[in-house]
């Protein structure tokens, strides 16, 4: 056994680290915001140069997956920096139609893969969202629901989400091109895809609110001294630092499970979404907390990562969806 | 990255359940912290011993299988997993005995070492003061040079199983010139039985004898039962620390086999038309929790496999206070989400008769509330992550 990243993997995340570091994403998050989706497009096309969507793409298909360990390597980094767009939706989308092959998968694999196309999946379900997410940035809306797939037609109006930069709406119309249990199936396979690579862009999420609450409370001084020395302060920051700590190890065997095609996976996939994203919300109301009435405005770039923590904790797959599968079943491993 | 076991890891793992599933008690043993419970449990550790799985990752010629960290944790797993008896002989073999493996003497490993395996030696530990608590760097008890070794004097408390164990290794005063608080200690072994020791126990919060003050007056400890160099003994102690906030201490098999309990209570009393209660929601979180700490573990083994730790220097000690917290915690949700899933029964202590489990959630339970405060308070690992790991600047504490 050896459960840690290996070099490559490390060097992956290094190197995408590098990349968004110098690509002032607050500046497309906020154009995202606004509906101008130009400085994202021309991200996303950097993302699918560096092979972040051939991740969840199978080799037939021009991809080079699926490969879910480096697909949460990559979404931790997406946190990390908060890069916009229906991001989990793509990779999502990506496993739905590389397990169903078929036509779309044909036309839409491809261009998923390299970051030409952007995708949104909407899998209608009780209890899940019936918004695509983006679905007016999006170059195809996939729709499942029960045991039928479609592409939409269009949508409808965008709901504003407690993250400015994401813009959920309704898919409207489209033809069914898949149906049957297959579709079921791969469905069901692709919501595990899209709440893995979620809990790890959450983890990338809190680790950066972390980050730069740690810095922020280094420098920031009361009562004449730094507010970091103060152990109330240090210890929320403990306690924020343990959490994220004990939930990246479920996120890398989530991914392991996925990749194996263990039967728990499943109940793997909830116990790290519920965790990380747990971890990471822990993560944004101390980063708010710590930084005081700066840390409840909107104009610093802060607020861009707090604001996601929120939706990503509900996105595919609330906390009580996820405890109750973890409950279904037996043990875990 | 894998989650995969050799096949000799699997092997090690089969012929530890064969051998559990045949020896261990289908009647819990009464409880350690009790005198009859003490003789049965040292009766255990004999026959753990005796088929050399008592200290599997010690070298053969001390008694054990020269086991890696991983085989180690496989072991443990099965262990708790069989629901085998509470190990009395815990505080030596994990306190004391890595200490002695780093700072001890080739005489003091093979005097010390294989009857502390074998349970014929129980030892205690100890660290505390009245005065002196998480803050070791503050004791009071003196160590005073004499022909041939030390004579020591003082008072230690909270010394776990004193109230039955045969030896106690702890820190002494050796230099009360020593220019900071932490320097001029020494790390001693002494025998409970010795003139001038006088042993009271303490009964913890239910009432059973699971520690004792220990009263020093000039006893005499010969110099072949120094640990270390005299005036070393907080750099010696440090690795024991270590070791008792870090996995050694707590093993991820002890939870993941009480979330394995946790989650059958949860199926067999939970209400199938109520859905997933509130209740059931903790019942999952600690059986994540179980999960994650299984798994951070295994990352660590990594870790240290792959030489990462080692070389790292001291990363080890404030990895182990995450690891404390986090287990010091679990452990506590998953006796109480228990006990709450037992209702009227959940009262009833390990000594009533109708006590559901042989009474083991309720003594678990009592056992657990003392995590978040022994081997260095919550608060000081917390202030050790912050400042170690998070490099926030000290402060007043």
């Amino acid at each position: 056994m050896r459960f840690l990243l290996d070099g490559e993997q490390r060097e992956f995340a290094r190197t995408l680290d590098g990349m968004l570091g110098s690509a002032g994403t607050p500046g497309v998050v906020r154009s995202w915001a606004s509906g101008d989706h130009g400085p994202g497009r021309a991200l996303w096309g950097r993302l699918g140069e560096a092979g972040v969507f051939a991740l969840a793409v199978p080799e037939e298909h021009e991809g080079v997956g699926p490969l879910p360990v480096e697909l949460a390597v990559a979404f931790g980094e997406l946190g990390r920096h908060a890069v916009p767009g229906p991001l989990a939706e793509t990779a999502a989308a990506g496993a739905l139609l590389g397990r169903l092959g078929g036509d779309a998968a044909h036309v839409w694999l491809p261009q998923l893969a390299s970051g030409k196309a952007v995708a949104s999946l909407c899998v209608l379900s009780p209890g899940g969202s019936p918004y695509a997410l983006d679905a007016d940035a999006a170059d195809a809306v996939f729709v499942v629901d029960g045991d039928t797939v479609r592409l939409a037609d269009s949508h409808g109006p965008v709901q504003p989400s407690a993250d400015p930069a994401r813009r959920p709406a309704r898919p409207l119309g489209g033809v069914v091109f898949a149906q049957g249990p297959a579709v079921t199936a791969a469905a069901a396979y692709a919501a595990d895809v899209a709440a893995l690579v979620t809990a790890a862009q959450a983890l990338g999420l809190g680790r950066a609110l972390l980050e730069r609450t740690v810095e922020y409370v280094r420098q920031r001084t009361q009562f004449g001294v730094a507010v970091g020395s103060f152990q109330a302060v240090k210890h929320r920051l403990a306690d924020t630092l343990i959490a994220l700590e004990f939930a990246q190890p479920l996120v890398y065997a989530a991914a392991l499970a996925l990749a194996a095609d263990d039967p728990a996976a499943g109940r793997e996939v909830a116990a790290a979404k519920v965790s990380a994203c747990e971890a990471a919300y822990g993560a944004a109301r101390t980063a708010l907390h710590l930084h005081g009435a700066v840390g409840y405005t909107a104009e610093p770039d802060l607020s861009l990562w707090i604001r996601k923590a929120r939706p990503l904790r509900t996105a595919w797959g609330t906390p009580a969806v996820c405890r109750a599968r973890v409950l279904a079943g037996g043990t875990l491993r | 990255m894998d989650l995969d076991f050799t096949a000799a890891e699997d092997a090690l793992r089969a012929e530890a359940r064969d051998w559990l599933a045949a020896r261990v008690p289908s009647v819990p043993l009464p409880s350690l912290e009790t005198a009859e419970g003490f003789a049965a449990h040292r009766q255990w550790e004999g026959m753990l011993f005796a088929d050399r799985w008592s200290v599997v990752s010690w070298p053969e010629q001390f008694g054990g299988r020269g086991s890696s960290l991983l085989e180690w944790l496989i072991f443990e797993e099965e262990y708790y997993r069989a629901g085998a008896p509470g190990r009395v002989s815990q505080n030596g073999i994990n306190l004391l005995a890595p200490t002695l493996f780093e700072y001890g003497t080739d005489e003091q490993r093979e005097r010390v070492l294989p009857s502390m395996a074998s349970g014929e030696v129980v030892w205690a530990q100890a660290w505390s003061e009245p005065e002196a608590g998480s803050d070791l760097a503050s004791l009071r008890s003196v160590a005073v040079r004499t022909e041939g070794g030390w004579r020591i004097s003082g008072q230690k408390t909270w010394s776990s199983r004193a109230a039955f164990a045969d030896r106690a290794f702890g820190l002494f005063r050796s230099d009360p010139e020593a220019d900071r608080p932490h320097r001029g200690l020494t790390y001693l072994m002494f025998p409970l039985d010795a003139d001038g020791v006088t042993v009271r126990p303490i009964g913890r919060l239910d009432g059973k004898p699971a520690f004792a003050e220990l009263f020093l007056d000039d006893v005499f400890v010969p110099d072949e039962d120094v640990i270390g160099e005299p005036g070393q003994g907080w750099r010696v102690a440090m690795s024991t620390t270590g070791n008792e906030r870090g996995l050694t201490l707590r093993s991820p098999g002890r939870f993941t086999a009480a979330a394995d309990r946790l989650t059958s209570l949860w199926h067999s009393t939970a209400d199938p038309d109520a859905g997933v209660t509130a209740l059931g929601d903790r019942v999952a979180d600690a059986v994540i929790g179980a999960r994650a700490y299984q798994l951070f573990a295994y990352a660590h083994a990594s870790r240290i496999t792959a030489g990462g730790v080692i070389a790292a220097g001291g990363s080890i000690g404030a990895e182990s206070s995450l690891n404390k917290v986090f287990w010091s915690e679990l452990d506590i949700a998953l006796h109480e989400t228990a006990l709450d899933l037992l209702g009227p029964y959940g009262e009833l202590s390990d000594e009533a008769t109708e006590a559901p489990a042989h009474g083991s959630w309720a003594e678990g339970h009592t056992f657990s509330l003392a995590g978040p405060i022994y081997a260095g308070t919550n608060e000081i690992q917390r202030d050790i992550i912050a400042e170690r790991l998070l490099g926030l600047p000290k402060g007043r504490r």
